[in-house]
């Protein structure tokens, strides 16, 4: 299925506002969320991703504000009513039912016949990978199958939109990997808007085509995954994906979209309007560097790149990797720098004098 | 402010739903034990007339002398004079005997239980320790007043352990003290109230994370001591709840003096039963109640307060 | 082998638990009028004497109607008290649920004189509607505790879904909800069953001239020559409690084990 570049708006959010009593779990949440793209709601534990989730549901009201699907706002319409489906983040498969029961649990009411819905079920467990497990318990299966089901199970009535809270938690490291490819291919496939919530940053950029990062019941960004990591608008959200090294700065003046900084350890350095998102004031400004955007220099080896002078204060072994800590200007500026361990290429010591190469447009300026 | 609104009503329709469903249990439990214990604490400040209450207020059932009025040509008359709960020395006794013979079964039963709930949950194995509860709850379930009664042949004067004793050339004659007293209600009850000693304490004893008794142990402590100092603490709000979910109900017991104590081993659930049914005398024995309710609940929070600080901390 | 003193402890102790049931038997095989050691010989006439008893045979009818009733009306309060308390969280909770679970630990007698004295008040007649009133009284908190461990175990999410999947609030309970904790509804119409039926104060003080089983048993107590035949039918109800309950033990772990939880537990 293809798209045109301009995808419609499947749900939008109207500052949504969430109380529980005297606790304020969602702060005017706005923002849109386009039809077929794999959207994912990413942040710590607590910071109202999951409750933001469940508002499109249906399962927890709002506040203040609306929520829209489809263009209709959803105030006072029930979870069975809306044209969402869901897959929980413990599964929810009905213990007492078989596999097939379970995947068309949703069919009860549907006009089709018997023999039709049972086709429905046999089409939805092949696309998930089971077929011909629809006779088996569903208490028998593995976490893998359980999910697989939750999935045929939701994807069974077509639904807009399909929410997937914290799907991926409870597998482990391989099997995740290998749902999370699965998962891609599936939305590909059905070219249902997939709305994924996570707690985990590589998870959200490897799926997602779109992030909207949550702290503390608001959204701090909304942007694809590049942009997210190449451009974080903000300290936090730059923390939280990934690893970033901050240096402390000095801004020194700003003119037609140039900012002129001097940094601690790399000198003075100009800046484009967006590799500084708006100030947010009150914290001394630093500039943020990523770890595999600095390069150290071996013996006759030359960079167009800019160069600081430094020394190896810790060497972490990684196998394909290797992280090194390094001073630059001095002992009071430590960057991580990681280097990819090829052939030929020997692992330094700690105490070794190093030159760094760094690129200005790899900075962010967070002030 | 609007949204503050709308979010109370949300809550409000979480508390409506919970009230609405609690509400058909939670009726018949005020209809059908709140509202009777408040009318039996109403009655023991009231007189007792002939079949019927006459409300007015008086404290003589509790101290001090009452009298019982009876309807004569038509007027209510002062017919018979009867001492109150605690000017009665007959009443006093059977509340104290009755609070003693509550405490030594409370304490028999509780050290008797201790070593078999620590048993099921440090020594039996997983799979095997609902079978091991379901065997101690069984007596608990099945006919109450025929178990009391064979405890009555136990300990009788032919009975089996008279009968054995004899057997073994111990004894010549059967020992009569075994029945008819105040120890065969103690052993009697002990054995009834079992079970309801061993499941909170065994409950507690499981919630023992096990790696602090290997810590206590890694630290140096003996196995002796790690019981001491970490499993017995631990295991106190357990102990706790098995000592007043045994001694509360055992106050009031009826049927164990009835069978097993003889004519010396009545306790208050007899005298309130007497004064009830025989005497007919309402305010008398809703004031013998409520007096046993209150030694009861007394005797309880001492005993809460002196184990007060194995109740803190996170639950 | 493991913790052999306790083991050797808690046999012994198991072994004096079951003495007086072991004992039961005896006696109601005993060819004897007196119930005393030594034994007299084998016989079974105190189980064929049952038979000509009329008003065991009363005691029997009532007994098992005021358990039938009682167990049904209990569960179906336990199972709104189970599913209010597991589930919703509303003002007074503690204090209301306390209320309800009391009777566990009131002194019987209290509980059955206070009921007295208000149903002769508000001049109800003592009969079996009085008796069950009270045994309801005492029998909906246990039926609360096994049933609340049903509801426990009960993941949310699973309504949530069957919601989610195009159910009702009211589809969902008979649906999802209701099969779940069928096991556990099981188990407590037996076990609510096997306390009414052995429970005797409140049929004694609420009865009137009404006879249940343990009532008949308790008068019968009175008259010597009447003990075999009591021994015979304690025989009989042993039996029948222990199954009842064991069935009642194998619904409530299979209830446990069908929503995933794990069994950790007694009845309590």
């Amino acid at each position: 299925m293809t798209f045109s570049a301009e995808r419609s708006t499947m749900i939008e959010f109207r500052d949504v506002h969430k109380y529980y009593g005297d606790y304020h779990a969602l702060r005017g949440i706005s923002g849109e969320i386009r039809a077929g793209e794999f959207f994912s709601l990413l942040g710590p534990s607590g910071c109202g991703k999951t409750t933001l989730l469940r508002t499109i549901a249906g399962f927890e009201g709002i506040s203040s504000g609306a929520v829209l699907i489809d263009g209709k706002d959803t105030a006072g319409i029930p979870p069975n009513k809306r044209p969402t489906n869901m897959v929980f983040q413990s599964y929810a498969i009905f213990p007492h039912l078989t596999v097939a029961e379970n995947v068309g649990f949703g069919l009860r009411r549907d006009p089709r016949t018997a023999a039709e819905k049972a086709r429905a079920v046999d089409e939805a467990l092949e696309m998930v990978g089971l077929k011909g497990y629809g006779a088996r318990a569903a208490t028998a299966l593995s976490g893998g199958q359980r999910q697989r089901v939750a999935l045929a199970r939701a994807l069974i009535l077509k639904p807009k939109v399909l929410l997937l809270d914290e799907p991926l938690s409870a597998l482990d490291k391989k099997m995740r990997e290998l749902m999370q490819v699965e998962l891609i291919k599936l939305q590909r496939q059905v070219g249902i808007t997939f709305i994924l919530v996570t707690h985990d940053q590589e998870e959200a950029l490897v799926m997602s085509d779109r992030i909207a990062v949550m702290f503390e019941g608001e959204i701090a960004q909304l942007a694809d995954p590049e942009t997210l990591y190449r451009r974080p608008n903000s300290r936090k959200v730059a923390d939280f994906i990934g690893t970033m090294n901050f240096i402390p700065c000095k801004v020194l003046g700003e003119s037609g979209g140039q900012i002129e900084v001097d940094a601690k350890g790399l000198g003075r350095v100009t800046l484009s309007a967006d590799q500084a998102p708006p100030a947010k004031g009150g914290e001394s400004p630093v500039v943020g560097l990523r770890p595999e955007t600095l390069t150290l220099l071996y013996p006759g080896q030359n960079t167009p790149d800019r160069i600081a002078d430094g020394v190896v204060d810790e060497v972490i072994y990684f196998g394909d990797m290797t992280y090194y800590d390094v001073y630059i200007g001095g002992t009071d500026v430590e960057v991580r720098l990681s280097m990819r361990n090829v052939p030929g290429r020997p692992i330094l010591e700690v105490g070794n004098q190093v030159q760094v190469a760094w690129n200005p447009s790899a900075l962010v300026l967070f002030r | 402010m609007s949204s503050i609104k709308s979010s109370e009503r949300l809550g409000r329709s979480e508390a409506t739903s919970g009230l609405m469903l609690i509400s058909p249990t939670a009726i018949f439990a005020f209809l059908l034990l709140a509202a009777p214990l408040a009318t039996i604490l109403a009655y023991s400040f009231m007189a007792d007339g002939y079949l019927t209450i006459i409300p007015q207020f008086q404290t003589c059932n509790y101290i001090g002398t009452c009298f019982s009025y009876e309807m004569k040509d038509g007027v209510l008359t002062a017919a018979k004079e009867y001492n109150g709960v605690f000017s009665d020395p007959l009443a006093q006794t059977l509340l104290v005997r009755s609070l003693g013979v509550s405490l030594m079964v409370t304490l028999v039963t509780v050290v008797l239980a201790f070593p078999v709930a620590y048993f099921v949950s440090f020594h039996v194995a997983a799979d095997k320790k609902s079978l091991w509860l379901f065997l101690i709850t069984i007596p608990f379930w099945t006919s109450y007043l025929v178990r009391v009664f064979l405890w009555k042949v136990i300990l009788g004067y032919n009975g089996v352990i008279n009968s054995a004793l004899m057997g073994l050339g111990i004894i010549t004659e059967p020992i009569t003290a075994l029945n008819y007293n105040v120890g065969a209600i103690v052993t009697t009850l002990a054995h009834a109230y079992a079970p309801f000693a061993i499941l909170p304490i065994f409950v507690a004893l499981e919630k023992i994370d096990r790696s602090f008794l290997e810590a206590g142990l890694d630290l140096g402590e003996s196995a002796f001591n790690t019981f001491r100092r970490v499993t017995l603490p631990l295991a106190m709000p357990g102990v706790i709840s098995a000592t007043l979910i045994v001694f509360i109900p055992t106050v009031g017991d009826y049927v164990t003096p009835n069978l097993v104590g003889g004519p010396e081993g009545k306790l208050v659930a007899n005298l309130i039963q007497l004064q009830y049914m025989k005497l007919d005398n309402y305010p008398l024995g809703s004031a013998t109640a409520v007096s046993a309710m209150l030694l009861v609940a007394i005797v309880s929070l001492i005993f809460l307060f002196l184990n007060r600080r194995y109740l803190r901390g996170p639950k | 082998m493991k913790g052999g003193w306790f083991r050797g402890y808690a046999i012994v102790y198991l072994f004096v638990l079951y003495a007086p049931i072991i004992l039961l038997p005896i006696f109601a095989f005993n060819d004897s009028a007196i119930v005393s050691f030594p034994l007299a010989g084998f016989t079974t006439k105190w189980f064929t004497q049952m038979l000509d008893e009329p008003t065991l045979h009363e005691a029997l009818k009532n007994s098992l109607f005021i358990a039938v009733s009682t167990s049904i009306i209990s569960t179906l309060l336990g199972v709104l008290a189970a599913r209010a308390s597991t589930r919703f969280v509303f003002p007074a909770k503690g204090a209301i649920m306390g209320l309800i679970m009391l009777p566990l630990v009131l002194p019987e007698i209290i509980a059955a004189v206070s009921l007295l004295v208000v149903f002769l008040g508000i001049g109800m007649p003592l009969g079996l509607l009085t008796i069950i009133l009270g045994h309801v009284l005492v029998c909906t908190p246990f039926s609360i505790a096994i049933l609340s461990a049903a509801f426990q175990s009960l993941d949310r999410s699973l309504e949530e879904a069957a919601y989610d999947l195009g159910e009702t609030p009211l589809s969902t309970f008979y649906l999802i909800i209701l099969p779940l904790v069928m096991p556990g509804i099981i188990s407590s119409l037996l076990i609510t069953f096997t306390i009414s039926l052995d429970e005797f104060i409140m049929a004694f003080f609420l009865g009137g001239t009404n006879v249940t089983l343990p009532v008949y048993i308790f008068t019968q107590f009175r008259f010597p020559q009447s003990v075999p035949v009591i021994m015979a039918l304690g025989t009989i109800l042993v039996l029948l409690s222990i199954t009842l309950l064991a069935i009642a033990e194998y619904f409530r772990r299979r209830g446990i084990a069908k929503t995933g939880g794990k069994n950790t537990g007694g009845f309590l």
